[in-house]
């Protein structure tokens, strides 16, 4: 071997022997009662930085021996690759509070996540606050390794400028039904109003399908999750109506199928959009909106449509030192009082019981958020299941392919997806993956 | 024909190696076996040979060691099981139709990108290299594109490629439907020509060096044989600037290969329906998105050896030609 090769495959090895070493995981026992300065995660929108960094400053004031640092989540295409990033780096703070349910199970199955069932009294916690609905987040170990904390119900929101100006009543728009919601969308788009009836994005992210086909799969099976016992639901007479609906709109140019580099809503291409609370503080200003619920074939009326949540929760993470302060501090970040100005600062519904007659003088004061409000009862989420994220993603494919493309079609496609996502869900190592 | 003569260069003859005296220690000559003759030259040469290990070697080999197991990337010190699979992984890459696709496309990238590259490169090199008025600024700004980040020449091509763009607007009625960046036939070529465009100032600059190279005598007796311009530019030019070219070529190849930035943000993750996907994207998607390293791992190893497959073709057929 001459000198310089044995020089490289030297320090090679050498390498690779320290990286086998890697820093050790921190004592969870000793960790679980610690006390002392942590960090968090907070979104990146500017309502939730506001609220976080009001939160962290009250605590701050409260607690200076354990002082928290808060900062915005690095930016990423999504956040959930810089947590299982961070993760595997071992650079994640205590406490993320963007952690996306559909996350959970990877984050798990990588050993990022603390079950906060360590922790005297979380259980009746977590479950007091949130009710019933808190068993859903639960993982098939029968832990909570997230907290239920703020869900976003998707509705259509709607252009009332837009509408008028095609005729459409903007107060009283005829949504409800799949067949009433194609003709307001071609009465849209053929009296030239906008350029689009509704401009989901048509990207190919594995979460896309979160804000076009799940919240109406939500409405028209009355509350079913894409996969229940293991096994995917969506092959279904709910399931083929949602998807020939949708292929309806994108055959007949209805929806957009390109991606948009703004906003469409907020610049009038498109006449409606399937958006959360959040939605209200984003469009002040900028468009004239009324809410519809999501439409069933047989018509959605009221505020009691199952949608999807969108929720976002909290999750407490292994290189965290101090998780007695952790603890103590996600409870004070989902108190009341905490809960009350998430609301106020952000529009997005805590997953707390009663929030209507709870936080009663807000919604009075601003009834926009009242609907919202009464869906947050009735949210459905992503299931909380091994591989998620891949199931979601072939899920996707399998759209972009039929529904938005038209190459296949989407009946033929069912079966054979439906039995691919049962497969991911039992850890089948030989299922495919793969993208767009 | 005028001749060129250069003066026969002086070369000292090199000073012969001593050779190891009978009595000189084994432990002597066991160091200058592993060290060579000049030690020094070691300390000189260890922060690349660092750098290499570090960033190239040790990455490459533990990637090899992934995609032979199951494996997902854990948090530090969280023991998981890590089975070997043998060829699993492998298998599971080969029968997935995105990473056909994938191969397609770079496929369909290559042969596109690649000779059109080569060829408006070195003919816009030769332009450049003529006394023509604004040279100077025409040189700059064919670098620009080069020098500028992808992200931001990217929006202005989303714009200009969108279904309301300038391009469509121009073309009228014969713009495609869909448009260019989510029409599945149009897509990949779409971005081929938009990486051909964003690169062009770097591998004109190659050229532009590379034609400085050029003796001027031939182009002189060319044009006294009265030969045209083309054909100066086919038995001149071309033939002078071959090396030139299997850089280029290479560089494009390896361009291609490693194709992420632009199906990224250019068709916003491979699309439309993975038709625009690279197999680089779909490392990132299946790796780092839904934490399959081990999938990840083996289709990067495929496509190492793919790259090396391609370069040795190339190799062989520039033997067969010189």
């Amino acid at each position: 071997m001459k000198p310089p090769v044995a020089l490289a495959v030297a320090v090679t090895l050498a390498l690779g022997l320290a990286a086998c070493g890697g820093q050790g995981a921190v004592p969870a026992r000793a960790a679980a009662k610690a006390h002392g300065p942590i960090s968090i995660w907070y979104s990146n929108n500017p309502q939730e930085v506001a609220w976080g960094e009001q939160m962290v400053a009250a605590w701050n004031k409260l607690h200076p021996s354990e002082k928290v640092t808060g900062q915005q989540i690095p930016a990423a295409q999504s956040s959930e690759e810089v947590i299982g990033a961070a993760i595997t780096a071992g650079s994640e703070p205590c406490l993320i509070y963007n952690t996306a349910p559909a996350a959970v199970p990877t984050f798990e199955q990588q050993g990022g996540l603390v079950p906060l069932n360590d922790f005297p009294g979380a259980v009746s916690y977590i479950q007091a606050r949130t009710g019933p609905g808190a068993s859903v987040y639960k993982s098939p170990d029968g832990k909570y390794y997230q907290m239920p904390w703020k869900s976003n119900p998707v509705m259509i929101f709607y252009n009332k400028k837009i509408f008028a100006k095609a005729g459409i009543s903007p107060t009283n728009p005829p949504l409800s039904t799949y067949s009433q919601f194609l003709a307001t969308a071609k009465k849209v788009v053929s009296s030239g109003a906008a350029k689009y009836a509704i401009y989901p994005a048509p990207t190919s992210e594995f979460y896309q399908s979160w804000y076009d086909f799940y919240p109406m799969y939500a409405a028209e099976s009355g509350g079913k999750e894409l996969i229940a016992n293991g096994k995917a639901t969506f092959d279904s007479a709910a399931g083929r109506a949602v998807i020939g609906f949708w292929q309806k709109l994108y055959a007949q140019n209805l929806a957009g199928k390109g991606s948009y580099t703004n906003d469409p809503f907020a610049d009038g291409s498109t006449a409606m959009a399937i958006v959360g609370p959040w939605a209200v503080a984003t469009y002040k200003g900028k468009v004239d909106w009324g809410i519809a619920p999501v439409p069933t074939t047989q018509g959605s009326h009221g505020d009691q449509v199952p949608t999807f949540s969108d929720a976002k929760n909290i999750s407490m993470y292994v290189s965290c030192e101090n998780r007695a302060t952790a603890w103590d501090f996600l409870k004070f970040s989902t108190s009341i009082a905490e809960d009350g100005k998430l609301l106020s600062m952000t529009g997005q519904m805590p997953m707390r019981q009663g929030i209507q007659q709870l936080y009663a003088p807000y919604f009075k004061a601003n009834p926009a958020y009242k609907e919202f409000a009464a869906e947050a009862a009735h949210v459905i989420e992503v299931p909380n299941v091994p591989n998620s994220i891949e199931a979601w993603q072939v899920f996707r494919n399998d759209w972009s392919k039929s529904v938005i493309f038209g190459q296949e079609r989407p009946d033929s496609v069912l079966a054979a997806e439906s039995a691919q996502i049962n497969k991911i869900v039992a850890g089948n190592p030989n299922a495919q993956y793969g993208a767009p | 024909m005028t001749g060129i003569t250069s003066p026969r260069p002086k070369f000292s003859p090199p000073e012969e190696e001593p050779r190891p005296s009978p009595r000189q220690s084994r432990a002597q000559r066991i160091a200058r076996t592993a060290l060579g003759r000049h030690p020094i030259g070691i300390v000189f040469g260890a922060p690349y040979a660092l750098f290499i290990a570090v960033l190239f070697a040790y990455p490459l080999g533990l990637a090899v060691w992934i995609s032979f197991h199951s494996y997902f990337f854990a948090a530090p010190g969280v023991s998981v099981p890590r089975p070997f699979v043998g060829l699993a992984n492998y298998e599971a890459v080969l029968a997935d139709p995105a990473v056909r696709q994938a191969f397609v496309n770079v496929l369909i990238f290559l042969v596109i990108n690649v000779p059109l590259t080569v060829m408006v490169s070195l003919l816009l090199a030769t332009a450049l290299n003529a006394a023509i008025p604004f040279r100077a600024f025409f040189r700059t700004s064919f670098y620009v594109p080069y020098v500028t980040a992808s992200v931001a020449v990217v929006g202005v091509w989303l714009f200009m490629f969108g279904s309301g763009g300038i391009v469509n607007n121009v073309l009228g009625p014969l713009a495609p439907t869909p448009s260019w960046l989510i029409n599945q036939n149009w897509a990949m070529p779409s971005i081929a020509i938009y990486v051909t465009w964003k690169q062009l100032g770097f591998f004109i600059l190659l050229y532009l060096a590379a034609l400085q190279n050029v003796p001027k005598e031939l182009y002189e007796a060319a044009e006294v044989d009265g030969a045209s311009w083309w054909r100066r530019f086919r038995a001149v030019t071309v033939p002078g600037v071959r090396p030139a070219t299997t850089l280029v070529t290479l560089l494009a190849i390896i361009t291609g290969a490693g194709l992420f930035t632009e199906p990224y943000l250019l068709t916003a993750g491979g699309g439309p329906n993975g038709k625009s996907a690279s197999p680089v994207l779909l490392m990132y998607q299946t790796g780092i998105e839904q934490n399959r390293p081990d999938f990840a791992s083996a289709l990067g190893i495929l496509l190492v050896i793919g790259v090396f497959l391609i370069f040795g073709i190339q190799r062989l057929l520039q033997r067969r030609q010189a």
